[in-house]
């Protein structure tokens, strides 16, 4: 866990997590007790099963724990309903999955765009939100493709750009070199690494590579549900 | 502005899915215009009825004759304007499948009571001159390309012999719920043959009588009054008023016509289902996508609109489509049953019932997909990709 407490952007306590199914209770997570620094890139490990997607869930705000708090800079998201969830994300978080997840019949720019639809942005701020984040991506050229017309790693950039257009508190990212190349994913990961460095983003980062999770200044390891390592403090440089 | 592109291109992802829905919808919504006009048509003639006119014939049955004497009493009845008479003349005309209406009529009081049946003078005065004259129908003229002048021969299946008419006029109607598919020929000619053949009591008859009242609230009473007067005499009279008459006609049609509605609505209720089959596939395609956008802050009613704006668009193209279809469809319709329909129009009533099918189809065809995308589970959804 960290030491810099005050620093703390995500702030979990006594967190579990369980199912039911089929008549049995199934934890997924127990007694997790978790802190996040602002602007650290962390990096979730972990065995399938071990619970790593869902503490991202959970910290993302698109679950909700069985019980315990999860404080994202100062607020419960624990204890909102799914509207004031809703716009909690809208307005906090960046999320980059593994397959995209871009609207296939949206243009590049105008799946950056969606997530600034929520806001009260003009359509010309909107614009210049939007050419400057895929400017950042290195995609301005490509902003009236359609997700089918790009490569794995330009969609990916397009997802990054989507995550961090609206400026979140915080980027979750489930898995998101898992479906690129081992080349197509360094350019991602270096992407990462520069919104981390350059622009202070805090990232919780579910991945199964060590090399991806390397890129993480601090990796957590979860197995069955609890967490066995975090190597909190100690920089792990993988450059 | 965002979400009716969204909508529209969200509606065109499976063009040929989409058209095929499209034209599905389009087809059952043709189909409901046409048959709700076949309806409607059917009704033409108690649409077109007069409250003022009431329908005197035999308490017995419409086959049965009245003498032509009722006429006098039946005028000194208080409450009668005026009084005139028909007798249905059938006959055959080249072949038995040129059917339409042929009445011998007392022409002079029968054109005074019928204001809605349009001659000119010249016509008038042409048919009143000449006993073998006729009149007929705008639309019975188009049919048979008759024009003034022609003569027109029947064959007698009621009045035997060859029965030789020459056009004199040719009237309109004066609105489109005006039958103009009649052909009236003089009841005195008719009479005249049947004196000269039979005797005068057999030329003294009279189908139907038509009754104008002064004051149509007053119908009950009239009709009471009239049919007083013949009370057990050899032929007793029932007197309605023309809409009733004329729904007592359409009434013995009333299994077809339940029928027809029927498989009208049937015909919405299959695209219905054919419809809300399209958008849960479609919905169920798209799960990852609506969960992503429920991720990035979306509301459930934005996903909740994007299911109902784009099958409201199908139904709202598809529906439009086939009600413009419906016109055309009419026409020809019409025109293979030209001797079935008076009058055949695609009403204004037709086009909103319409316009409220496809309303219909594309609301209802969205509630469960919107439904069950609203209340999908993020986690759940976006693991649908993975």
């Amino acid at each position: 866990m960290s030491a810099h407490a005050s620093d703390a952007l995500i702030r979990i306590d006594h967190l579990t997590k369980s199912y039911t199914r089929g008549g049995q209770r199934i934890e997924v997570l127990r007694d997790i007790n978790l802190e996040v620094r602002r602007a650290e890139f962390v990096s979730l490990m972990g065995p399938s099963g071990s619970g790593k997607s869902t503490l991202l869930n959970l910290i993302a705000g698109i679950d909700q724990p069985s019980s315990g708090t999860i404080a994202i800079d100062g607020i419960n998201i624990a204890t909102l309903d799914e509207s004031e969830l809703a716009d909690w994300r809208a307005a906090n978080v960046g999320f980059i999955f593994q397959f995209y997840n871009l609207m296939p019949v949206l243009t590049a720019f105008e799946n950056v765009e969606l997530p600034l639809l929520l806001t009260n942005l003009s359509r010309k701020q909107r614009k210049a939100h939007v050419e400057a984040t895929l400017e950042m991506v290195r995609l301005a050229d490509r902003m009236d493709h359609y997700p089918n017309e790009l490569s794995g790693g330009q969609q990916q950039r397009v997802a990054i750009a989507r995550a961090l257009v609206t400026d979140p508190t915080l980027i979750v990212a489930d898995e998101p070199t898992g479906d690129l190349d081992r080349a197509t994913g360094e350019e991602v990961l270096l992407l990462m690494d520069e919104l981390h460095r350059d622009l202070g983003k805090t990232i919780v980062m579910v991945t199964h590579d060590p090399k991806a999770a390397a890129r993480a200044g601090r990796m957590i390891h979860l197995e069955k549900g609890v967490l066995v390592d975090d190597n909190a403090g100690a920089l792990v440089d993988a450059h | 502005m965002f979400l009716f592109k969204l909508l529209l291109k969200n509606a065109f992802r499976h063009r040929l899915r989409t058209i095929l829905t499209m034209v599905g919808l389009v087809v059952a919504i043709s189909a409901f215009g046409l048959l709700r006009t076949i309806v409607e048509a059917w009704y033409a003639g108690v649409d077109a009825t007069s409250n003022t006119r009431l329908i005197t014939r035999s308490s017995v049955s419409m086959g049965y004759p009245l003498p032509l004497y009722y006429g006098e009493r039946i005028k000194r009845v208080e409450g009668v304007d005026n009084v005139t008479w028909a007798n249905w003349f059938g006959g055959i005309y080249i072949d038995r499948r040129n059917f339409f209406a042929r009445f011998a009529v007392d022409a002079p009081s029968y054109f005074a009571m019928y204001p809605e049946y349009r001659l000119s003078d010249a016509e008038k005065e042409a048919f009143l001159a000449d006993r073998q004259g006729a009149v007929v129908g705008r639309r019975l003229a188009d049919r048979f390309g008759w024009k003034l002048g022609d003569t027109i021969a029947l064959s007698g299946t009621i009045y035997p012999g060859t029965w030789n008419f020459t056009i004199r006029g040719i009237y309109h109607g004066q609105d489109a719920k005006a039958d103009e598919t009649l052909m009236l020929m003089h009841w005195k000619l008719i009479s005249e043959s049947l004196r000269k053949h039979f005797s005068s009591a057999v030329a003294n008859q009279v189908g139907v009588y038509m009754v104008n009242i002064k004051d149509p609230g007053r119908a009950s009473a009239i009709s009471a009054d009239i049919d007083a007067l013949f009370k057990n005499s050899a032929a007793e009279t029932r007197t309605e008023t023309e809409k009733a008459f004329q729904l007592g006609m359409v009434s013995m049609s009333q299994a077809i016509l339940m029928a027809i509605r029927a498989v009208s609505f049937v015909v919405i209720l299959i695209i219905m289902a054919v419809m809300a089959n399209t958008m849960t596939m479609t919905a169920r395609e798209r799960l990852a996508e609506y969960a992503t956008l429920k991720a990035l802050g979306f509301s459930p009613a934005f996903v909740v609109k994007l299911l109902f704006g784009e099958s409201l668009m199908i139904a709202a193209i598809g529906g439009a489509v086939g009600i413009a279809l419906t016109f055309p469809l009419s026409v020809a319709f019409l025109k293979q049953t030209e001797s079935l329909f008076k009058v055949f129009e695609v009403s204004q009533q037709t086009i909103l019932l319409q316009a409220g099918a496809a309303l219909c189809v594309g609301l209802v065809a969205a509630i469960w997909p919107a439904w069950k995308m609203s209340r999908i589970d993020i986690v759940q959804g976006l693991r649908h990709v993975a």
